[in-house]
């Protein structure tokens, strides 16, 4: 929150898109975390907290909403009222809040609403890898794409100005290169915000058939006032590389940074038409420089959109140009690029040595090394209760958090997953369709998230199945953000918790255990009662995240309990290792099993676990 | 037209990110142009963690193949793990404690042999040793081991800008009450690759 215009820092790209937010005098902030979007709202949180803190009113409402859709309708009504708002959310959270985008578009906004989906190619923490471009082209958003820190800064402020004056929400599509790369940002000065808007009543703002038919032609005309901002924003420009030629590139986001570099790199003379606003595309701008080309290379991670838009453009126009891309398969619609993907693709078009040398591979193999459940993490006691229940014959769909990591060996405690809230709606399917046994798994956040009502048409329709609410008080997976079932916001101030048991209660679910997975004797008998239930149980296991635990307890002087295997009374029997699988148990070169201490969490599992009791409190720390 | 590419590896948890990040923040301090790309996410949890730092006239964070000229490891393996960034002049620097992923662990794979990691390390690059863990632990505190790292790194010579800058940076980025710490892990860092 430095006002110190003209200093430049480092910021994250995330960071970055917060700041220009807080420069354009942001009033109304709302999200759902969810990598790679997370630390946009964070900041926010950040710097509500520490208003809070000393006790004074932060500059602009923030709030963690139950889930995207949520998010959305909450920016959008303050949006409507005249605040400036913005709403953050990762690619697949907007395919959440895409009932509320694609009528938005209808009614548009007064206050100006930024919309940022951050996507992610190469999936690097995703179930898929989807382009959200085409919500931009589906809905009629107009939208924005940085390549840089710096970019996404300028872009979220400029955006707001864009944003108002076209009376729509703008998308600003964003991907994992751009969430997360720090970059040098100037800091400019700090708008005031408006802190109250004004809700004029008026009948377009209510959706009805006969309103929607005559919004869908504001809409389309707003789309042309748009591309006069297309034609004009000096985020849409040409970039020269080495000598005059006819040979142009067309790009957008990350890759154009690939391109820069690439081109000089290979001595290439080429012009780059660097497209920041790309939906809608500044027409007339693109027909010039496409009459302008002899060939043309279209660079653009994932869906050919560009790509074949300039096709269209191309057609419009009566040109036959050579268009190279995806097309003409130079490029590929998979995976994020990187500049020895696009130097490897110019060396092939402009038929020049590659000067990228070979990468060295080794020949030793190496163990792979993936994201594993923390050392104590609760989850793995619920997921050992829960097999030791009955070990053979049943199907385990899961969620979207840290316990997908439940997949990996030993436990191997997820079979199906879909998307945020789909596990309790794929056990009924399984309980359907097959004669197993189901017991689904989801975190608490993913439960306010959309987990609600699946459980709701599970207890209606009687499947039998067991779904498992693993209630540890965080949204774990993304950084520990507070929810529903936290007793403060994202603001840092005192909030209301709303218990999951109330809520399973209120769904109509008959059997309901709630245990302690700690007490893994408890969990596995409930986790009997369950399964010998017929019709839709639930288990709500509940205990905190070992990592927030362990914070909270070092912050009030208390210490950690660090736990040992006593080699005179272990028997090999590698139960500890084998089948509970914590990693913080190792195998020592000998073949004897041992603690390491730096990892241990103290959780003490394996103590209870280990049918020889030699498993003890080594120290406290 | 320089550019300074440094790949930081090593295992979640280990601090790697918040290296590459003070990294970043010191570049800028000494007036470059910098990029730094990180990892969040399920990566975070034990995974094999991988952040690239360029200084100087690059435009994009990601380093190209055989372009590394510093690979700095907290983890043996995960430094070979990245091994495709080196070229002949990499120097990689690494700490010496392995780190043993959980599927060692429970038995389903092997840990290679540490010399022979290190043998192979050398054919790629100007190997340097760190007993970071013990430099950390000396320092008084085990977590400081990123921070030893980094000045071994400022110790190797090939940042464009001095070790002071760098220390001066992550000094402004820790808390008061570590700062002392933090100040002996960077010297014992940086002594432990002069010599
Ligand atoms: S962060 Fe918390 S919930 Fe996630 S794996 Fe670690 S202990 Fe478990
Ligand atoms: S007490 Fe045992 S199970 Fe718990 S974290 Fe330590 S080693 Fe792992």
């Amino acid at each position: 929150m430095e006002d110190k215009p003209g200093k430049k820092i480092l910021l994250l790209g995330n960071e970055a898109i917060t700041r220009g937010a807080i420069e354009a005098g942001i009033d109304v902030a709302t999200a759902y975390p969810g990598t790679p979007s997370s630390e946009i709202a964070d900041t926010f949180s950040h710097i509500a907290k520490y208003f809070t803190k000393q006790k004074k009113e932060p500059p602009f409402y923030f709030e963690y909403s139950t889930n995207e859709k949520v998010a959305l309708e909450i920016a959008g009504a303050a949006s409507i009222s005249g605040l400036r708002s913005l709403t953050c959310m990762k690619h697949v959270g907007l395919n959440v809040a895409s009932d509320t985008l694609m009528t938005y578009l209808y009614i548009g906004t007064k206050g100006g609403h930024i919309i940022v989906s951050a996507d992610d190619p190469s999936c690097h923490s995703s179930q898929n890898e989807q382009d959200n471009r085409y919500y931009a082209l589906f809905s009629g958003a107009p939208m924005l794409e940085p390549s840089t820190p710096w970019e996404a800064k300028e872009m979220t402020k400029t955006g707001f100005d864009i944003s108002e004056e076209l009376k729509s929400p703008i998308l600003l599509r964003t991907t994992t290169r751009l969430n997360h790369t720090r970059g040098t940002i100037e800091l400019k000065k700090i708008q005031k915000p408006k802190k109250k808007g004004y809700f004029e009543k008026n009948p377009f703002w209510i959706t009805t058939p006969e309103i929607a038919k005559v919004r869908h032609p504001e809409l389309l005309k707003m789309l042309k006032n748009a591309e006069i901002i297309s034609e004009k924003s000096p985020f849409n420009k040409i970039i020269k590389i080495g000598k005059t030629s006819d040979w142009g590139i067309v790009t957008s986001g990350v890759a154009f940074n690939y391109i820069k570099e690439a081109a000089e790199d290979l001595n290439l003379n080429v012009k780059i038409l660097k497209l920041g606003m790309t939906h809608p595309l500044p027409n007339k701008m693109c027909s010039e420089f496409i009459k302008s080309c002899k060939n043309i290379i279209v660079v653009e991670e994932l869906e050919p959109i560009l790509e074949n838009q300039f096709k269209t453009i191309a057609y419009d126009i009566g040109l036959t140009i050579k268009i190279y891309g995806k097309g003409t398969e130079h490029f590929s619609r998979l995976y994020e690029y990187n500049l020895d993907i696009v130097t490897e693709a110019f060396s092939k078009i402009f038929k020049v040595k590659n000067p990228i040398i070979k990468p060295n591979i080794s020949n030793v193999k190496l163990p792979r090394r993936s994201p594993a459940l923390c050392p104590g993490c609760p989850h793995r006691a619920t997921y050992y209760a829960a097999k030791k229940a009955q070990p053979k014959g049943v199907i385990y769909p899961t969620d979207i958090g840290c316990y997908t990591l439940g997949r990996e060996k030993p436990l191997e405690m997820a079979d199906l997953l879909l998307c945020m809230g789909s596990n309790a709606g794929t056990a009924g399917g399984l309980a359907i369709a097959t004669d197993d046994k189901v017991i689904s798994f989801m975190g608490d956040s993913t439960f306010f998230h959309s987990g609600i009502s699946p459980i709701i048409n599970a207890v209606h329709h009687n499947h039998d199945i067991v779904v498992t609410i693993l209630d540890n008080r965080t949204t774990a997976m993304t950084g520990h953000q507070p929810h529903p079932g936290t007793d403060f916001d994202g603001m840092g101030r005192p909030a209301k918790k709303i218990l999951v048991e109330d809520v399973i209660k209120g769904c109509g679910v008959e059997n309901i255990e709630i245990v302690d997975p700690n007490d893994i004797k408890t969990t596995t008998k409930a986790y009997k009662n369950a399964l010998a239930f017929k019709g839709t149980s639930a288990v709500i296991s509940k205990s905190p995240c070992i990592l927030l635990e362990n914070r909270n307890k070092r912050k009030r002087g208390e210490k950690i309990k660090i736990y040992q295997i006593d080699q005179e009374k272990c028997q090999q029997c590698k139960t500890c290792i084998g089948r509970f699988g914590c990693p913080a148990i190792y195998y020592e070169e000998d073949g004897s099993i041992n603690i390491d201490a730096q990892q241990c969490n103290g959780c003490g599992n394996c103590a209870t676990v280990c049918p020889f009791e030699a498993i003890y409190i080594k120290e406290e720390v | 037209m320089k550019k300074t590419n440094i790949v930081l590896t090593g295992v979640g948890g280990q601090g790697v990110i918040t290296a590459a990040s003070i990294l970043g923040k010191a570049a800028v301090n000494a007036g470059f142009n910098v990029f730094v790309s990180e990892v969040h996410g399920m990566a975070q949890r034990g995974g094999s963690v991988n952040c690239t730092v360029r200084i100087g006239d690059v435009s994009g964070p990601l380093v190209p193949n055989g372009s590394a000229d510093i690979i700095l490891s907290t983890e043996p393996i995960e430094a070979l793990r990245y091994i495709h960034y080196s070229n002949k002049r990499t120097k990689i620097i690494t700490d010496i404690s392995p780190v043993i992923p959980f599927t060692v662990a429970t038995g389903e794979e092997k840990y290679p042999d540490i010399k022979i990691v290190f043998k192979e390390l050398k054919k790629y690059g100007t190997l340097f040793k760190i007993d970071a863990v013990n430099h950390a632990k000396d320092a008084g505190a085990l977590i400081t081991k990123n921070i030893v790292m980094l000045g071994a790194l400022a110790g190797s010579g090939a940042l464009p800008f001095k070790s002071d800058i760098l220390l001066k940076t992550i000094l402004e980025n820790v808390p008061t009450k570590f700062k002392n710490v933090n100040k002996k892990a960077f010297e014992l860092g940086l002594k432990s690759i002069k010599k």
